[in-house]
């Protein structure tokens, strides 16, 4: 498991790891069940407060993507279907965003990546 | 809430200096910073907790008890780190430690040698010549030997270097690990909290400033900096510690969302440090 801290970013540090760790998930590094660290260990590793680590894990137990057993510590989530669609709506993401930055680098206006892309959809059925 | 140290409108009145209705608490588990400038009543807010001194008025709870009735059941679970030397110097640390072991029914030896090893200490070296980090670390070693659940420190890490002093916090993390414990622990050398600190509690001049969680305070405190044209009066008022120099002004506000919103490029925000937010709300509005 890999987490990385950016001080003096806008986005809080909290934030920051509840990304990573989400991250980390949607592209199955960390699977179900597996254990997370306790929140004090994390704190202590990362060299943050246990109230930091504390909210991203309350956050990404909000999302669904993390539970906590009392006495036991957190595991990944089972992913439901909701987490399921955003982890593949992620994947789409990422592959249109390659498709975006290669087509600007040949100079393409977005009128005509969307036709390119209207044609490949009529062509998929 | 399991509040391990509860503080309510505490006072204590001295010819040349009041500390004015402190309150806060501690829950178990967490760290506490409490910060403020030399002189601003960390250390007597300290020794009120530790009943070295009387308050006047106000009430003090500890592990849920009166701090004063049920004193010596308290202070056997209090771990006190102070920053002054209060050893007998011509003692080694071993003779040192055997005079004060007794005093504590749950005395753990085993807990003990562990920290002096993993603190590397010389036990048979006399006390007056350890460094200052030593001390600390010798201080700090006893305060953690007989089963303490809350760690009182005044200004443990004054005049030790960055690294002594990293080292102390990889300490403290490692104390809190069990989730029974908490910590208490005074500087005016705030970016030992920067990181560690779960909550700040600020005293200025003897009064509470405020008692939050860092996370709350960073999101709460920004730098605002910007040109001078646009300190209306009502601009003014939402600033803390106006700093004008000759090319523009810096100062720290609670209100920088909306500030951004009126100013946009004009102005620029940014994160402050703990630092930061003392040293303008110090030198306040003069």
């Amino acid at each position: 498991m890999r987490i990385i801290i950016q001080n003096g970013l806008n986005q809080p540090i909290y934030d920051q790891i509840r990304g990573q760790i989400k991250s980390l998930i949607l592209k199955g590094e960390l699977s179900e069940g597996e254990q997370l660290p306790s929140i004090r260990n994390l704190a202590k590793e990362l060299q943050i407060s246990v109230i930091t680590t504390k909210r991203a894990y309350e956050e990404l137990e909000r999302e669904g993507f993390i539970e906590t057993v009392a006495g036991k510590g957190s595991y990944v989530a089972a992913q439901d279907k909701e987490l399921l669609r955003e982890k593949k709506l992620q994947i789409i993401e990422e592959r249109l965003q390659g498709a975006v930055i290669e087509g600007r680098q040949l100079g393409l206006t977005i009128d005509e990546l969307y036709e390119i892309l209207k044609i490949l959809y009529g062509e998929v059925e | 809430m399991d509040h391990i140290l509860e503080l309510n409108n505490v006072s204590k009145k001295y010819k040349e200096f009041q500390l004015n209705n402190i309150s806060f608490n501690l829950e178990k588990g967490y760290i506490m910073g409490l910060i403020g400038p030399n002189g601003a009543g960390k250390s007597t807010t300290i020794k009120l907790i530790m009943n070295l001194i009387k308050k006047d008025s106000g009430e003090i709870k500890i592990f849920g008890k009166d701090y004063k009735k049920d004193e010596i059941a308290v202070k056997e679970r209090i771990g006190f780190v102070y920053d002054e030397n209060y050893f007998y110097e011509d003692l080694n640390l071993l003779e040192m430690k055997n005079i004060i072991a007794p005093f504590y029914k749950n005395w753990d030896e085993e807990a003990f040698q562990k920290h002096i090893k993993v603190f590397n200490l010389p036990l048979k070296r006399k006390i007056k010549e350890l460094s200052r980090g030593m001390k600390m670390k010798y201080s700090l070693a006893l305060a953690l030997s007989h089963k303490a659940d809350l760690i009182i420190m005044d200004e443990p890490t004054s005049g030790l270097d960055p690294i002594i002093r990293n080292e102390l916090l990889g300490i403290l993390y490692d104390v809190i690990q069990d989730e029974e414990k908490g910590i208490l622990f005074s500087t005016h050398n705030t970016t030992d909290l920067d990181k560690i600190a779960d909550y700040i509690t600020f005293i200025n001049n003897g009064e509470m400033v405020f008692s939050e969680s860092k996370d709350e305070i960073m999101n709460k405190y920004k730098i605002i900096k910007g040109g001078k044209e646009i300190l209306t009066d009502d601009i003014r008022k939402s600033l803390i510690g106006i700093k004008e120099h000759n090319y523009g002004f810096e100062a720290l506000t609670t209100n920088s969302v909306l500030l951004k919103r009126e100013f946009k490029d004009e102005i620029i925000i940014e994160n402050a440090t703990l630092g930061d937010i003392m040293i303008y709300i110090v030198r306040g509005n003069k």
